[in-house]
Formats: C-alpha cells, structure tokens, sequence
C-alpha cells in the first residue's frame, strides 16, 4: 500500500517552493497550537462553577487590537516578500532556453519539438536544461500541471502562454491537466519523462521522419498557398519574411509593434487587426478554423528560422523573453 | 414581565406558531419568523441534496479508476454539489434564516422593514431551486459551478443555461433579502439601540447585506452573457468568436470572491453571540469586531484576482492581489483574537451551541491560516487547482460556516420552537461533526501538494490511502448532519419546553416569550444599555429563570 506524504521535487525551483511552504505550514501550525492552547486553557480555567457567577466586564483593550493586527500582517508580509520572490524569478524564461510546444486539445496533450519529434501525453526532455514550453489551446481552458516541478500555467485558447522548468532529476513524472475541461479531463494525463543529456540526444535522433518543425512549416506554408504572396526573395503582395521575426515592425496605424509568436499567430488568424505600413486591409484570406494550432505552431516556428538568415539581428529570445504572453491575440488590440 | 403563564397546563401562550394554521398560513405569511422557518425548510432540503451528490462523489473516489459512474456523470455530481450548496444552501443559509428571524429582534422591532419584499425574496429563491433542480432531473450540467468560459459558453452539450437561470433568479432574493436588511437597521432600530450597541450578528448580516447589494448584480449579468453567448453567439468569452475567455473569470470572482465572505461573515455574527453568551461576558473589543466585519465586506471586492495567479494575468497584478489578499486577512484575525480574549476571565459553559463555536474558532483558524498558502504567489502556482484550494475552502465553509449555522440553530432553537433539544445527542452530533469533518478534509490538504487535481473522476494509484480516509471521515461527518435534523424534529413536539431564555442570555430576542409573539415584543423595548452587558444582568433577574 502506497501512502506518499510529500511529492517528489525534480526541478531547480522545486526546492525553493518547498522551503517556502515548510515556513508557511510552521507558521499555521504555531498559530493554531497557540490559539487551541488558549482556548483550551480559559476553558477549563475558567469554567463556569456556578450558576451565579458574574464575571468582571473587560472592554478591551487598544494595544492588544493593535499588537495582534500589525504582527500578523508583517508576519504575512514575509509570506509576501518571499511569495512574490520565487513568482518573479520564474516569470521569464533564460534566453537560452530549449523551445518545445505543447497543444492542449479535449483530452490530450499534443507536443511538439523542434527538432520535429510529435508525441502525446508524453513529454521528454533532457535533465539540467532550461525548457520554454509555448503553451496553446485547441479548444476551452485546460492547465498544464508538473507536480514534481511545482510549476503550473494555465492553457487559453486564443492565445500563446509560457511556462518554464529545469528538470533536475531523470525519471518519469506525472503530467496533469489542472483546469476543468470537459468529460475526459482525468484522462488528460500523461508523464513527463526526464533523462540524461546522452539518452535524450538518442531520443531525439530516434524519431521524426516528417523533418524539423520548420521544414513541417515550410510546406505547410506551400501548402496553404502562402508562398504566392509571401515571396522569400522579391517583393509579392504580402510582405517578405524573411527577418521579420523578432523584429520592431512599423504598422499602418502609425504604431511599431514586435514580430513575436503571438504577432504571426494574430497575423495569420486575422489579418486585417494589424496591417503593415505600406499594405492594405483585406488582401490576406483568414485562415481562422481552416488549420490546427499545431499547425500554426509550426507555421511559426517556419517564419521564425527565416529570421535567422534575415538583415536585422536576431532578437527574438529577449525580446520573447521581456513580453511574456501578455498580448491578446483576437480581438482589438487594447 | 406579565407575558409568561406559569401554569403549566395553561393553553400555549399566543405566538406566532399558533397564531394561525393551514399551508395558506404559511404561504402568504408576511412575518419574518415564518418566512425564516419556510427558508429553513427550503434550505434544509437543499442541504441534504447538495450532500447526496457529496457522497456519491466520496463514493465514487473510493477508487482510483473511475468505476461507479461514468465521468460524465461524475462532473454533473461536482458540479450540482457546488451550484446547490453554494447559491442555494451557503449564501442564504444564515442570513435568510436565523438572520431573518433574529435581527428584527435583536434590534427591537416588529418586522423587517419590508415584508411582502421578504416573502417575495422566497418565492424568488424557491423559483431560483426549481430552475437549478430542473436542470439536474432534465440531465445535469457539468461547467463546475464556476462556470467557467469558453467551456460553459460553447462547449458543454448539458443544461447550462437552465441551471444559470436558477442561480440568475435566486440573486435577486439574495439582493432583496440584503436591502431589506440594511433598510431595516438603518430605520427599524428600537428607541436606545445605537450603532453602537448593535449585537454583532446585526452588524455581520449588515455587513452581508452591502456584498448582496453591491456584488450580486454582477454575477448576474456574468451568467447572463454566458447565456446569452450560447444561445447567440454573441463573441464575449469566446476567442474563437473574439471574446476573452480570462475576462469572465475577472467579472465571475469579482462577485463570488465577496461572495465568500456573503457565505462566513453571517457565521462570525454568529460566533460572536456564542462566545458572549457561554462565557457569559461582553464581548472583548466590540468596535473592532464590529469594524472588522465592514473592513470584510470592503478589503473582500478587492482580492478576487487571487483566484487567477496561473492565468497569465499580469505579473504586477498578481502582486497586487497578494498583497491585498493578505490584507483582508488580517480583520479576521483580529475576530479570532477578540473571541479568544472574551473567553479571559468568563463564566465558561459547555453547552452544545458553544461547542460548535470553539470548532468554529479552531477550524476556521485552519481554514484561514491555509488561505495564506494560496494568498503567497510562488506556492499558489503548485497548488491552484489541487485538492489544497478544495480542502481549504471547506475547512472555511464547512468547518467555519456550517458549523456556525448548526450553532446557532441550536443557540436559538428555543426561541424558534420553544423547545429545548436533548443536549446530549446534541454533543455526540457536534462531536461527529468535528472528528468526520477532518477526518474527510484533513488528508486533501496533503492530496493537494501531493498534486491531486480537484475535479478528478479518476486518479492517480498512489493517492488511494488519503482518498480512502476522506471518504470514511465523510460518513461520520454525514451521520453527524443527520442526527440533529432527527432531534430537532423530534423536540418540537416531545422537547421540554424552553422558557423564554433559558442560556440566560442578554439580546432583547430572549425578552420576550418562546416561541416569539407575531410582533415579537408586547411593547416596544427600550434599550438602555449596551450589546452583552452580562455584569448588569444578575442585578436585574434576582427573581429571573
């Protein structure tokens, strides 16, 4: 019979949780000891012994109420302080994290590599590397849960979330699905598999025959007829692409805005929310609903290897790394 | 003074029991006390179904694999036991019952101040039950009773719209229930009765009634465009139709976050009067227990983005709702603290009612101190979403609340019935109450670190044991419900008669005779002194009993 009291921690910052929770449950468990003990003691002190008792008024007392309001809350704002600490220092991941793509779809999670490697319910990634995972929803609300890294992100639809990790220790972990999502949600479970860096390079070499998730992309991109306009060398009636990645991109409106994920995404989606200087409104056809986000994740990662050859340096990672899925990617832009 | 007949075979004094018979009696009543008794049917009854689909989902996790029902089935479980015991057991429970009953009386007057809005508030809330238990005999519904879009909006095939509806129409009993109040003390107090002297279960259901009044429109009209996003397509919380899923949940906790304090500030009142009345002693700080109930129902409107740290919301809001969260803490503390400190040099008594209240003073300690957790950003990210937040917020609602209104019922039993219920069941259920009650919620805590998912139909193998134990404690904690709905019942007809203040309490509810006249009071009270003066009181009843 298994009865596992605490989980296991498996990442850089499993640890730093932990300390931070073991102070929290000491601090619970002192204050309810203490307030027990209390009761418990003028309780039975001064139990009633007599139906005529009259007990002497005490009103109050100013000091009291201000000594027992103000220590608690400097007590919670160390809570505070150390809470918004760990949260911060994970906000954003290094710039030399390695990408990998998870999909949350009614009930599964689809992952994709770059190195063009798709799986389900399973995720495999190397120990002591700092993984991005770029987040994206097919359908409603799912989150995506490692309990032995302590990390958790929630996975919207209609937009791009990122979380981060450094596994620490090879093994097999569970994933969860930690946002109420429909029938199935239990089932949208899998394991996160973390192995040295030896096993994971011969993980990777043992897969994928469909190539890199960019050249998915590149024929995707022929495929849906991009190619036509977005011409790679010459000017079409789309905008060339080469070097758009990561660049600061000058729109119609008069505004500058970065060619990140979620830009491309939004560009693709619905293209007329940010038209380039020097192009017009309703010439590129929606591809809303005509492909999967998987799809579109590889789309992405397609225009993105194209900055790579492109004019302006590349800035992608940083400049990812300083807007962290903050842009809504329908609607207007606010 | 004249009121009470000594002569035990006298006919029963005139109250408003047998003032006038027949269900016609009842329906079209326009007293608040009868209004109160038809509420603690209504919510009695939604207690016990909201505990059917409790113990079917205990059940059913006995075992890890998903082998009782189909998961279909078990999310509507999950999802009618939160809608029911939420919207139609918790928000009401204490203020539309022994609120109802007891603050016109507590502060001397004939009624609320409008009682036909008062009755109408119940066929409202009963109108609001029939939709939400429509929805569960036509098929169920299976959002979660958060509701939450693009999910509710667009993707579940069960009966949504049906049960929001329910919950749509029984807010506006909540609404008129609140405005009654707020009107009533603020025009109905009886000569003497200051603000200052209010009894403090008056200033909770006051500070109540503002969250009623200012917050339910909200969820109203949440729920309202959920409908109408599904029946129309009209492109709020869908991004697929450029809505923003993230933004429901802004304006969903923006109403339900208060809304837990609409839930646990009735059951401090109630804690409040307890304490008083079993040490037998003024209450310990009254302006800030009093002030800590608006500091409640203010800081409260402020903290709901603590519900959505793993959203994506921005980093600096996050930082700002954990700050405040912390914020709001720290007024019911100072609660636990004043209780405490009354305690210090009373008369302490072991009656039933004041044992509810140290379960309530030690369980919501937990309660609280755990919302801490979830308040400090870098471990709210492990554990929202985990059986911790579950474990949590029913060590405040069941362990703070429940336990409240179980110690009130029994506190004001004889003035509602004029019967005394046997105190010795009584402790044996209040007992079970506490031991079943952690027994069941206990281990989720560790469930949730461990990193159990709430909502789960199946689960992992290894979480077996504490969901086992949770499961045994919730048979205890049943029984423990089960036994005072038996004695109460019972005592109505064969319980000794109660007297008209049989705790020897001070509120001017326990002036008058038990059960209360329709009026309540034969004349006017005239309040000369302030809430809980116990010391004065010897003085006054040396030929009392």
């Amino acid at each position: 019979m298994q009865l596992p009291l605490f989980p296991e921690a498996a990442s850089a910052i499993a640890s730093s949780v932990d300390y931070l929770y073991f102070y929290l449950t000491a601090v619970t468990i002192v204050m309810t000891a203490l307030i027990f003990a209390v009761v418990f003691f003028f309780a039975l002190k001064y139990r009633r012994r007599s139906e005529h008792e009259i007990p002497p008024p005490i009103h109050g007392s100013l000091k009291l109420e201000i000594a027992w309001s103000v220590l608690p809350f400097l007590v919670m704002l160390t809570f505070f302080w150390w809470g918004a600490q760990i949260f911060f220092a994970n906000a954003s991941p290094p710039p030399d994290a390695m990408d990998i793509y998870a999909v949350g779809k009614q009930w599964m999670w689809k992952i994709q590599y770059p190195e063009g490697q798709r799986e389900i319910n399973e995720l495999h990634v190397p120990v002591n590397r700092p993984i991005k995972v770029t987040l994206a929803s097919e359908d409603v609300i799912h989150s995506f849960f490692i309990p032995a890294f302590r990390v958790k992100h929630d996975v919207v639809p209609g937009r791009y979330d990122i979380m981060w990790f450094t596994p620490t220790k090879p093994g097999r972990y569970h994933l969860f699905c930690a946002e109420y999502c429909g029938t199935e949600h239990s089932g949208m479970v899998g394991w996160v598999t973390v192995m040295t860096e030896n096993d994971y390079e011969n993980w990777l070499a043992g897969g994928g025959s469909e190539g890199t998730m960019a050249q998915q992309g590149e024929r995707l991109f022929g495929q849906l007829g991009c190619a036509t306009c977005h011409q790679l060398d010459q000017q079409g009636r789309g905008p060339i692409l080469r070097g758009v990645y990561g660049s600061r991109v000058q729109l119609q409106n008069g505004q500058a805005v970065l060619a990140d994920d979620a830009f491309i995404r939004e560009s693709i989606l619905n293209p007329n929310a940010k038209v380039l200087a020097g192009y017009k409104a309703d010439v590129m056809p929606t591809f809303q609903g005509q492909i999967t986000e998987e799809q579109l994740l590889q789309l992405i990662v397609y225009v993105k290897s194209l900055a790579i050859q492109g004019a302006p340096p590349v800035s992608e990672q940083s400049g990812a790394a300083a807007t962290p899925n903050q842009t809504p990617t329908t609607g207007e832009k606010k | 003074m004249s009121t009470v007949l000594q002569d035990p075979r006298a006919v029963e004094t005139p109250n408003y029991l047998n003032q006038e018979y027949g269900w016609k009696s009842w329906l079209f009543t326009k007293d608040h006390k009868r209004i109160a008794v038809l509420y603690i049917i209504s919510i009695t009854a939604m207690f016990f179904i909201g505990g059917i689909f409790a113990s079917l989902i205990r059940v059913e996790l006995l075992t890890p694999q998903g082998d009782l029902v189909n998961s279909d089935t078990y999310n509507k479980f999950f999802t009618m036991h939160g809608i029911v015991m939420v919207f139609f057991f918790l928000i009401p429970s204490i203020p539309a019952t022994l609120g109802n009953f007891f603050v016109p009386m507590m502060i001397g007057a004939k009624d609320l101040a409008f009682p036909r809005i008062n009755l109408l508030s119940w066929y409202i809330y009963i109108a609001g039950a029939a939709f939400a238990l429509a929805a569960v005999v036509l098929g169920g519904v299976d959002t979660g009773w958060t509701f939450y879009t693009p999910f509710s909006s667009t993707y579940s095939n069960t009966f949504v719209i049906t049960a929001a509806v329910g919950v749509f129409i029984a807010g506006f009993s909540s609404i008129l229930t609140g405005l009654n109040f707020i009107v009533t003390v603020h025009k109905m107090r009886a000569p003497g009765m200051t603000w200052g002297r209010l009894p403090l279960f008056v200033w909770a259901n006051y500070a109540t009634s503002l969250i009623q009044v200012l917050g339910t429109p909200v969820v109203a009209i949440t729920l309202a465009l959920v409908g109408l996003e599904r029946a129309f397509h009209i492109g709020i919380f869908d991004p697929a139709i450029g809505g923003d899923p993230i933004l429901f949940q802004h304006m969903f906790w923006f109403y339900s976050h208060p809304a837990v304090y609409i839930m646990i500030l009735p059951g401090m009142g109630v804690i409040s009067e307890l304490v008083t009345c079993y040490s037998r002693k003024g209450i310990f700080g009254y302006p800030f227990v009093a002030g800590s109930s608006l500091g409640i129902a203010i800081i409260g409107f402020l903290v709901w983005g603590h519900h959505m740290f793993v959203t994506g919301m921005s980093m600096y809001a996050s930082l700002y709702f954990s700050l405040l969260s912390f914020l709001v803490a720290v007024p019911s503390a100072i609660k636990v603290f004043n209780w405490t400190a009354t305690m210090f040099r009373g008369s302490i008594s072991f009656d039933t009612p004041m044992l509810y209240a140290f379960g309530f003073i030690g369980l919501f300690t937990i309660g609280g101190l755990t919302g801490l957790f979830l308040a400090t950003l870098g471990v709210d990210v492990h554990v929202t979403d985990t059986y911790f937040v579950v474990a949590h917020f029913h060590y405040v609602m069941v362990g703070g609340m429940v336990l409240a209104y179980l110690g009130g019922m029994h506190y004001w039993w004889p003035k509602i019935s004029g019967r005394l219920y046997p105190e010795g069941w009584a402790k044996f259920a209040c007992l079970l109450v506490f031991a079943g009650f952690n027994l069941t919620f206990f281990p989720q805590f560790i469930l949730g670190y461990l990193g159990q998912p709430r909502r789960y139909h199946a689960y992992a193998p290894e979480f077996q044991v504490l969901n086992v134990m949770s499961t045994a404690g919730a048979s205890i904690l049943g029984l423990g419900y089960i036994i005072p709905l038996i004695y109460f019942l019972w005592s109505m007809k064969y319980g000794p008669k109660a007297g008209n203040n049989p705790w020897r309490a001070t509120g001017l509810e326990w002036q008058t005779s038990s059960p209360p006249p329709t009026f309540n009071f034969e004349k006017t009270p005239i309040v000369t002194e302030e809430a809980y003066s116990y010391h004065t009181q010897n003085q006054k009843e040396t030929h009392g009993g």
